[in-house]
């Protein structure tokens, strides 16, 4: 790890003001992966702002039929949090089902999101139940948030501060890991909830998480296991790599669509 | 409760390790302690042109920055290959030079150029990522089946074509001759999958010299401390070995990857020289990947002919065997005399060749690793069978059967002469355990699941020990293989036992302890297991090829011998007896029939007292020896894996594993069954996850664990382990060995089994659910 400043932010506008001045400056929340990263020299960020203390940067709560989600809550919240639980319950398996156990208890929501790794989970589940990310200026829809591999629409100088979501009708994401990492080789969040009938894809596109057209059709027209079989899922567009052909990815995701479907 | 041979004893060691209390090389700290760090190529294949070091050199914290022109021009040798292996013209092999630093030219990503030593690891690693070395970059080749062609890029100026040897053995002619009669061939292509050995604790060095008497002491994580000190004096220059202590303390892990001299330690203890410093160096898991000797790596083509009656009447294989940018240590032996020897497996085979061309890569080094050239051979040959068996319809097991050596010595025609065995046994008691009479009940339950169930069978032998050191010998080997050990009785009777045997994870402090306490009769807390420092235990060929209980031991014994036959002396001096009427038990030395006893530790005592001895005797009780086995010993066993493949995902899951294993004379069934377990997982990682992967131009796909998939305790089931054993002739406490065989029998009994699920035998290790998917879309 290269030499660095780290600053505990004490507000979201402590925060902010370091990361506009800063020597290319980050946010830390759970850092599993910027510490990895740094770790390894690739990454070398002057000043390090912890956002973990930051009051009501963390925790859950549910207004009515919302969830709002602090962006420093960890993985291990959301899996065991009673309202999520109550509210949507596919959220809480999906953060079940990331890293392991040390994973699950450093890694934030706010984080995972914001580095929007094409392999991570919540992405996927978000853009199906199309949740809201509050920041620190504006709310911006899970469909604009999202914007390719390790993109998305934050500015350099905003902050997540919390996610909104809304109870679906019915949610299931069903994921096959990659063997090595374990992350999504092909992660499938189905939905009908706020934004209708939602079928949205992480690990497999070469874009980042999407969403697909045909299991969304498929599935308003008929929401069953069954009604995704016969659809046809191309292999443009799909990452192909040493764990995963682009072939083998499109069947995957019909799959994994299926299984969703099965366990909503 | 008996701690004498065959007592499930728990481990002495583990209170030590699992409460932290191991002493590891990092946690080592010299004298005035500096740390090394490595600058490495990022090319896979490049000229040195140029090596600027201003800026590194003055960073904060940087006492020097050293490269391989300063490393060569202090007469530091070249790292060499240990075990001759000749062409078959006779040619010898083309060992290219290899500089722990390299002077002029790099020939794999991790290919280390020049090292900063620094006041902290942080200043060393930040000045090392300032050292600006000029490459002119190389067209460079990973893989061993494009080495030969003429396209591939030279890797060094004495090995044209990239091929470091191109040998046989057995009878070409006559195996051609019996192919071609055969009622039937099976004929496959198989690879082997290349690994990387990924011990728990990184490979470290703290290098400390003494200027005022110019010696050196290394600490080091190794298998074998005495030849690593007989390497880095004898070829390397180092220092003269009564000038070089090499301490391996504790060490987590080998499986092989420590046996070899790398760079590193070469380069620490040079360095402490030139800097008058401790220097200590520990690899991070991401220079383990790029710089530990990976394993397997063969490409074999092979024809395993049969009469009419399923007999085998002749196998014929060849291999290209990847042996990495440079020779390792025993590189040379893995593909040929641990390989090539083993290729008849259980079997009577009259007619065997095999041909294997190792060739040179711009990959890192390739070298030993868990089995050796045995996990290829067993690989051949079990794939083979199974394979022969479905397209002649007859049932695998039964073939086999058919097809198994029952008359012991048996002469294969590949060099090894098998001492003992009884493989139906084993096989029998495998198919019993893994109650195969009800497996197409379990396979029809299944389908009725969507789920596609295969069995498959691995009959393995394999040869331990690795020995006698004449036959070793003149078969290229650079060293004799022998064990020694020294058994010194105290005054009061505790016994510390010194052995060239080395513990890095198999339990030796107990097991060692048990054979002692037996013999003597006295407690297991008595017995004090000594090992790993060159400058206590006089000299010892190392832990490696599961030689430590067939060889280490049977040193052992050899020395209580001794010890035993002075004790009688004494005892029957003191008790005015026979020697021959002098009995040893119960902390006891007695005389039979009598009344007459003297404590164990009084015998102690009067020998060291030195008052009323036998005349003529030496004082003191202390005896050594040096133990050169007979022959290898020959482990074998059956395995059956079974298992569940999701025809929708390639997905396999292993439902059932069974082991029934023949290691001879077994003195601690948990921490063989142990051993079992980790060589099984092991294999099953090889089988079915894990891959060292490489672009075409040399740069590592898979190096960190996000990419290389190691077993998880979820991916395995619960083994279902039992041993037949038959006792080993050629050593005395009848061992075979143990610590390889899970790592050999298991990878084709999983594969013959997924194979058997899929009905498609096409199907490459490792078997990703990717790999089997696309079998299943191949077939449909």
């Amino acid at each position: 790890m290269y030499p660095l400043k780290y600053h505990k932010a004490a507000s979201v506008d402590d925060a902010v003001a370091i990361l506009t001045k800063g020597d290319s400056a980050k946010l830390l929340a759970g850092g599993q992966t910027l510490l990895a990263t740094m770790k390894q020299h690739l990454a070398a960020p002057g000043d390090l702002v912890d956002i973990r203390a930051i009051a009501g940067m963390s925790g859950i709560k549910a207004e009515g039929d919302t969830l709002v989600i602090g962006a420093a809550t960890t993985h291990a919240e959301v899996a065991g949090n009673s309202d999520v639980a109550k509210l949507c319950p596919m959220l809480a398996s999906l953060a079940a089902g990331i890293g392991d156990p040390a994973v699950r208890h450093a890694g934030t929501i706010g984080g995972s999101i914001a580095n929007n790794d094409p392999a991570a989970d919540y992405p996927a589940g978000l853009l199906a139940v199309a949740a809201t990310i509050v920041t620190s200026k504006r709310k911006i829809p899970a469909d604009e948030f999202f914007d390719g591999l390790f993109t998305t629409a934050l500015e350099e100088d905003e902050v997540i501060t919390s996610i909104r979501v809304t109870r679906p009708k019915r949610a299931a994401y069903a994921k096959f890991r990659q063997p090595a990492s374990l992350f999504a080789l092909v992660g499938v969040c189905v939905a009908d909830g706020a934004g209708g009938v939602r079928v949205a894809v992480t690990g497999a596109g070469d874009d980042g998480v999407f969403r697909h057209d045909g299991l969304e059709a498929a599935l308003a027209a008929k929401w069953s296991a069954d009604a995704v079989k016969g659809v046809k899922v191309a292999s443009d567009g799909l990452l192909s790599d040493i764990h995963g052909s682009a072939e083998y990815r499109a069947n995957l995701i019909r799959v994994m669509a299926g299984r969703a479907v099965a366990a909503s | 409760m008996s701690t004498g041979i065959g007592a499930r004893v728990k481990r002495k060691e583990d209170k030590r390790f699992i409460t932290g209390k191991g002493k590891y090389t990092d946690d080592i700290r010299g004298d005035n302690q500096a740390y090394a760090a490595f600058v490495r190529s990022p090319h896979a294949h490049a000229r040195v042109k140029g090596i600027d070091i201003a800026a590194a050199a003055a960073m904060d914290g940087v006492i020097a920055v050293l490269d391989g022109k300063q490393l060569t021009g202090d007469g530091i040798g070249n790292i060499i290959c240990g075990w001759a292996v000749s062409s078959k013209d006779g040619s010898p092999m083309n060992m290219g030079a290899w500089s722990a630093l390299a002077t002029d030219r790099v020939r794999y990503v991790g290919d280390a150029v020049a090292v900063v030593i620094a006041e902290s690891p942080a200043e060393a690693r930040l000045a090392a990522e300032a050292v600006e070395v000029d490459y002119e970059i190389l067209p460079a080749n990973a893989h061993a089946d494009r080495a030969l062609s003429k396209s591939a890029p030279q890797l060094h100026d004495n090995a044209p074509g990239n091929l470091i040897y191109d040998w046989e053995i057995g009878d070409g002619a006559a195996t051609d001759k019996a192919l071609a009669g055969a009622a039937h061939v099976t004929e496959m292509a198989l690879t082997n999958n290349r690994l990387s050995p990924n011990a728990m604790e990184p490979r470290s060095a703290v290098a400390i010299y003494d200027a005022s008497d110019e010696h050196y002491t290394l600490y080091t994580t190794s298998q074998n401390p005495h030849v690593a000190r007989l390497v880095l004096s004898a070829f390397y220059q180092v220092a003269p070995e009564n000038k070089l202590r090499v301490i391996a303390p504790d060490v987590g892990g080998g499986f092989g990857s420590k046996i070899f001299i790398y760079p590193e330690e070469i380069t620490c203890l040079w360095a402490s020289m030139k800097t008058n410093r401790s220097v200590k160096w520990t690899a991070d898991r991401s220079e383990a990947f790029i710089t530990d000797a990976h394993g397997r790596d063969h490409h074999t083509t092979a024809k395993m002919g049969f009469d009419k009656d399923g007999r085998i009447v002749g196998l014929k294989v060849d291999t290209i065997a990847n042996l990495g940018a440079y020779m390792s240590l025993f590189s040379s032996s893995v593909p040929t005399y641990l390989y090539a020897t083993l290729l008849s497996g259980q079997y009577n085979i009259a007619n065997i060749h095999c041909n294997v061309r190792a060739v040179y890569t711009n990959t890192v080094p390739i070298d030993a690793y868990r089995g050796a050239g045995r996990p290829e051979a067993c690989f051949v040959v079990e794939r083979m069978m199974e394979t022969a068996a479905r397209e002649m319809g007859r049932d695998p097991a039964e073939l086999r059967r058919l097809n198994f050596v029952q008359a012991f010595p048996h002469q294969t025609p590949v060099i090894m002469a098998y001492d003992a065995g009884d493989f139906d046994a084993n096989l029998d008691q495998a198919m019993a355990a893994a109650d195969v009479a009800g497996f197409a009940a379990r396979r029809k339950e299944a389908a009725s699941r969507g789920k596609l169930r295969g069995l498959g069978y691995s009959s393995y032998i394999e040869a331990c020990g690795i020995a006698p050191s004449a036959a070793v010998g003149s078969l290229g080997a650079g060293v004799g293989l022998w064990e020694s050990a020294e058994v010194r009785v105290n005054p009061v009777g505790t016994i510390e036992v010194l052995t060239g045997s080395h513990s890095h994870g198999q339990g030796h402090e107990t097991t060692f302890a048990q054979i002692v306490a037996e013999r003597f009769g006295i407690g297991l807390d008595a017995v004090s297991i000594v090992h790993g420092d060159t400058d206590k235990v006089q000299f010892g060929m190392g832990t490696y090829g599961s030689r430590s209980g067939a060889v280490g031991m049977s040193a052992i014994v050899k020395a209580m011998d001794k010890v035993e036959a002075k004790v009688r002396k004494i005892a029957a001096h003191v008790l005015e007896a026979s020697e021959a009427d002098i009995v040893i038990e119960g902390g006891q030395v007695k005389v039979a029939g009598t009344d007459k006893a003297m404590g164990w530790h009084e015998v102690g005592l009067t020998a060291y007292m030195a008052h009323n001895l036998p005349p003529d005797m030496e004082p003191g009780l202390k005896e050594s020896a040096f133990y050169d086995p007979a022959n290898f010993t020959f482990p074998a066993g059956t395995y059956i894996c079974e298992v569940e493949v999701d025809p929708d995902t390639g997905e396999t899951e292993i439902v059932q594993f069974t082991a029934s294993d023949d290691f001879g004379t077994i003195i601690n069934p948990m921490i063989v069954e142990g051993q079992v377990h980790g060589g099984i997982a092991q294999g099953i990682g090889q089988a079915m996850l894990e891959q060292v992967v490489y672009s075409d131009d040399g740069q590592l796909l898979t190096g960190s664990y996000m990419d290389y998939a190691m077993p998880r305790a979820s991916d395995l089931p619960f083994f279902s382990v039992h041993n037949a054993a038959t006792v080993c002739p050629n050593n005395p406490l009848g061992i075979k060995g143990c610590g390889e065989a899970g790592a050999i029998g298991s990878p084709p009994a999983v594969i013959n089994a997924i194979t058997d699920a899929i009905g498609n035998n096409n199907l490459a290790m490792p078997a990703t659910p990717q790999a089997v998917w696309n079998a299943i879309q191949a077939a449909k």
